[in-house]
């Protein structure tokens, strides 16, 4: 792991344990989300100004499989499932802020908190490309998580 | 799932992904408080928390060994900042009895998509890199101090960052951070 990813891995704990100390037990996570929501739209913005278009959503979410998260989490998805209906099922089997916490169930209550920044990164990311979507995670043994995401359909 | 070749450049989005994040926390802060003053002091502890556990992982990196006098510590700080931020600061304005330095930044990643509000200038936008100064070294048994004399986000033409060495502390307990 590079120092700079050291250091993202640390500013992201330092907000997750602000957020958490601050606010109210139920309230803490929708704002992390909302914080990994302005960041992943903002990123996308940014990244792919030079891209092609993506016809479909399939593509895109395998764009976010793949590319994007091989940026922001070091390696790609391990595997993408989805019912061709609008959900879809991201299996991490090593993802990047479980892999120092935890190898089984210790600690699973406090899991949570560390991937809804990424809910929200997600969410964003998708809203960018025009997908609107609701993200949850599922966590049963650190460090692999499941991320569902739920396509709503488009108000247009 | 095939492999695509990857068409981002990996570096630029995570500093990318780090700048944007930082500036979401901090835009999150202001929210939260009232008081500017109090956003610079959470962004201070939020950089001492960083700080103490960033030293260990620099030094595990580096095998750096003590640090004899300030300049050798000065040197190493200009390291760590190549390489957590991609940055070398220049080693500027020492003090004549060698107790105090600045480092001066001719860009800074963290507000690289920055511009303050005409209101907030109180803010010191990157005060996180002051607590982390200052919580590294704090484990490294040197009391210093730390503060911006220049932000370009306030229209100087550079950053700079003051250190001043206040004293060694002794080998015992790390004093806490109230």
């Amino acid at each position: 792991m590079s120092a700079e990813d050291v250091l993202f891995d640390m500013l992201h704990s330092e907000i997750v344990s602000y957020l958490v100390s601050k606010s109210a037990e139920d309230e803490d996570i929708s704002i992390l989300e909302h914080l990994g929501y302005s960041c992943g739209w903002r990123l996308i913005e940014r990244i792919t100004k030079e891209l092609p278009r993506y016809k479909e959503e399939l593509e895109i979410l395998k764009f976010i499989c793949t590319d994007f998260w091989s940026c922001v989490y070091k390696k790609q998805v391990d595997n993408l499932r989805t019912n061709h209906q609008g959900v879809y099922v991201l299996h991490d089997n090593e993802f990047r802020f479980f892999s120092k916490l935890s190898n089984g169930t210790q600690y699973l209550k406090s899991a949570p908190k560390y991937a809804t920044f990424t809910c929200g990164l997600i969410r964003g990311a998708l809203e960018n490309f025009g997908i609107s979507s609701i993200v949850t995670v599922e966590i049963i043994r650190m460090p692999s998580c499941k991320f569902h995401i739920q396509v709503l359909p488009s108000s247009s | 799932m095939s492999r695509q070749s990857t068409r981002l450049d990996v570096k630029k989005v995570n500093s990318e992904l780090f700048t944007l994040t930082y500036g979401a926390i901090v835009s999150q802060l202001m929210k939260d408080y009232e008081n500017v003053e109090d956003v610079n002091k959470q962004l201070d502890r939020m950089g001492y928390n960083i700080g103490v556990r960033m030293v260990e992982d620099f030094l595990a990196r580096t095998n750096a060994g003590r640090c004899y006098d300030l300049r050798e510590t000065a040197d190493k700080i200009q390291y760590a900042f190549k390489m957590y931020l991609g940055i070398t600061p220049a080693l500027t304005n020492w003090s004549a009895a060698g107790d105090e330095f600045s480092l001066t930044f001719d860009t800074n990643p963290l507000t690289e998509f920055v511009e303050l509000p005409d209101n907030y200038q109180n803010l010191k936008y990157s005060n996180i890199l002051c607590g982390a100064l200052r919580g590294s070294c704090e484990m490294v048994q040197m009391d210093i101090s730390c503060w911006f004399v220049q932000d370009q986000l306030k229209g100087d033409l550079a950053t700079e960052l003051r250190i001043k060495f206040n004293k060694r502390l002794e080998d015992a307990i790390p004093a806490g951070e109230d």
